[in-house]
């Protein structure tokens, strides 16, 4: 009988375990869990703060998933070590599991800067976990001024949950716009404005340098007290497990479409890897919650001895704040299609008779539309793309496609 | 299993479908009470042109994107009907982001909801496919790869 061993307990190791039970009913499923907690949805943490969402409600999956599953969960400990030769797992606690295929599901850590005086601050959150979250939530209160490092989604999202839970928050980021990794300078300004309206305060293009107990000192000369500090300057990819293998390593553990690191019976999947971006043509860390569950589950199919290929990944992401959406997915490059009002803005990318990326702010309906002209790489000359372009729809595609899509089972 | 499909070629494209689903998942029993004067959110839409007209609703794929892409863990596909859970779903729209049918909107909450086959509803059957003046779209089996 076959033992999987899944190192990490997040979406990417659902996935995988879905994956290996498509094909394989009976093997070991053992999944090391380093936090306390059973698989739970990171990306609510935010709205949690916001209360739209509770404790019960953020669980990924059923109180059964694991019993119902047959997997055995390690929960509190952490995979130390991996020896490829007699192929066992070895924890943090001296126990070794032994594997016939291993996933690694280790996700990404908070990057923390070595900054100066970081050790005087009191209060000092980081915002990924349930963990960091419930730790946050007991620290604020309705006087407290806050401090978010960093404007890119994790800190902004974590400044919309504190809204109205404290007094104020102010958040500085070395680039001289919001959510710099997934929008330009002009569509930057929109959500800016519009969080701006919403009491959020920025100091953008300047970043704490060092900090004094309740003071932080900016990289302009300017001096900003808080009450509470939550660093959100970006995410490491963990990858030592298989670095110190020798495996092939970048940003992230390195993945086939099938989702084999380079070294034997180990997979891996989520926010740990690096993957083909097929808008970008290139290898990239694609750390979203879809790209997780899809590589997971193509993994546990191939551990088990199917045959799965996800070989379609782009970046994609959905994301408001007090109420205004902004959705962008694949890469902006080549020749941009542009509509734009105050509030409102769509930009297409196109090259080579493909679409390959969009930013829309303000309208997103049937967005998914233009998603799935990215990821199937459809020649626009097969659609009618001046329809298309001015307005998410089906009626687009020529009337055979549309029959597949509308006429039979998809 | 049965789903619903949408003959373009019979679709007058008079929108009665929309308000018949928004009547059958409003829980009211009249018709006028519910819908006269009010904002429509219907879980199924005409798409139209100068030339052609379909309804578009979900697809209960056999392979669902929107399932595997939830961050809420809130969409489910049981018995082969994908179903949303409106009290984990958060409204953050990835499911929009992914459908490649568009066949998912928020409804007046901003909670998201889709064509769910009226199985959980009085009408008990596709309201869309009861009330189709021309029988264009209808409830059946049509090959399943399932």
């Amino acid at each position: 009988m076959n033992s999987y061993v899944i190192i990490g307990n997040g979406v990417a190791a659902v996935g995988c375990i879905e994956g290996i039970r498509s094909v394989d009913k009976d093997g070991n499923i053992t999944v090391i869990s380093e936090e306390n907690h059973a698989v739970y949805c990171r990306p609510l943490i935010s709205y949690y703060l916001e209360h739209k969402t509770d404790l019960t409600h953020m669980n990924y999956r059923d109180e059964h998933f694991y019993e119902n599953m047959g997997c055995e969960v390690i929960y509190g400990k952490k995979a130390v070590q991996i020896d490829s030769k007699q192929k066992q797992v070895l924890l943090d606690d001296g126990t070794a599991l032994p594997y016939t295929s291993v996933c690694i599901a280790t996700g990404s850590s908070p990057f923390v800067p070595p900054f100066e005086g970081l050790n005087t601050v009191e209060q000092c959150y980081s915002f990924m976990t349930l963990d960091d979250t419930l730790a946050l939530e007991k620290a604020i209160h309705q006087d407290a001024n806050v401090l978010i490092v960093g404007a890119g989604l994790i800190g902004l999202k974590c400044a919309e949950g504190l809204h109205g839970r404290v007094k104020s928050i102010t958040v500085c980021d070395l680039a001289d716009r919001v959510l710099s990794s997934i929008l330009d300078t002009e569509c930057a300004a929109i959500m800016q404005r519009h969080l701006e309206a919403n009491d959020i305060q920025f100091l953008l293009g300047d970043t704490a340098v060092k900090f004094d107990k309740n003071t932080a000192f900016m990289k302009s000369g300017k001096q900003v007290s808080f009450d509470i500090l939550v660093l959100a300057v970006g995410v490491r990819a963990n990858t030592a497990l298989v670095k110190d293998l020798g495996g092939e390593v970048n940003r992230g553990i390195i993945v086939n479409t099938k989702m084999e690191t380079s070294i034997p019976d180990l997979f891996a999947a989520g926010d740990c890897t690096e993957g083909e971006d097929i808008s970008y043509g290139q290898k990239r860390v694609l750390a979203i919650l879809p790209n997780a569950y899809m590589q997971g589950h193509t993994a546990g199919v191939n551990m088990a001895g199917g045959n799965a290929q996800f070989d379609n990944a782009i970046p994609m992401n959905s994301i408001g704040f007090f109420g205004l959406h902004a959705m962008t997915a694949g890469s902006y490059d080549g020749e941009v299609y542009e509509e734009k009002t105050d509030c409102k803005l769509k930009r297409l990318f196109t090259k080579e008779n493909r679409l390959i990326g969009f930013i829309l702010i303000g309208e997103t309906e049937r967005a998914g539309i233009y998603t799935s002209l990215i990821r199937e790489q459809t020649p626009l000359d097969s659609i009618n793309f001046e329809m298309l372009r001015a307005v998410a729809t089906t009626a687009a595609f020529s009337p055979e496609n549309r029959r597949k899509k509308f006429g039979g089972v998809v | 299993m049965k789903r619903v499909y949408v003959n373009e070629e019979w679709c007058l494209g008079c929108h009665l479908c929309e308000y018949n689903c928004a009547f059958a998942n409003s829980g009211m029993k009249d018709m006028a009470t519910a819908l006269k004067g009010k904002t429509i959110y219907p879980r199924i839409h005409i798409e139209e042109t100068d030339n052609i007209s379909y309804a578009v609703s979900c697809r209960h794929c056999t392979d669902p994107i929107c399932v595997k892409s939830c961050i809420a863990g809130a969409i489910s596909k049981v018995d082969g009907v994908v179903h949303i859970d409106k009290e984990k779903c958060v409204g953050c729209l990835t499911c929009v982001l992914v459908c490649p049918y568009g066949a998912l909107a928020p409804g007046e909450t901003g909670i998201m909801q889709k064509c769910e086959l009226c199985l959980q509803n009085t009408c008990g059957e596709p309201a869309c496919v009861k009330g189709c003046p021309n029988h264009a779209i209808v409830y059946e089996e049509r090959g399943d790869a399932e």
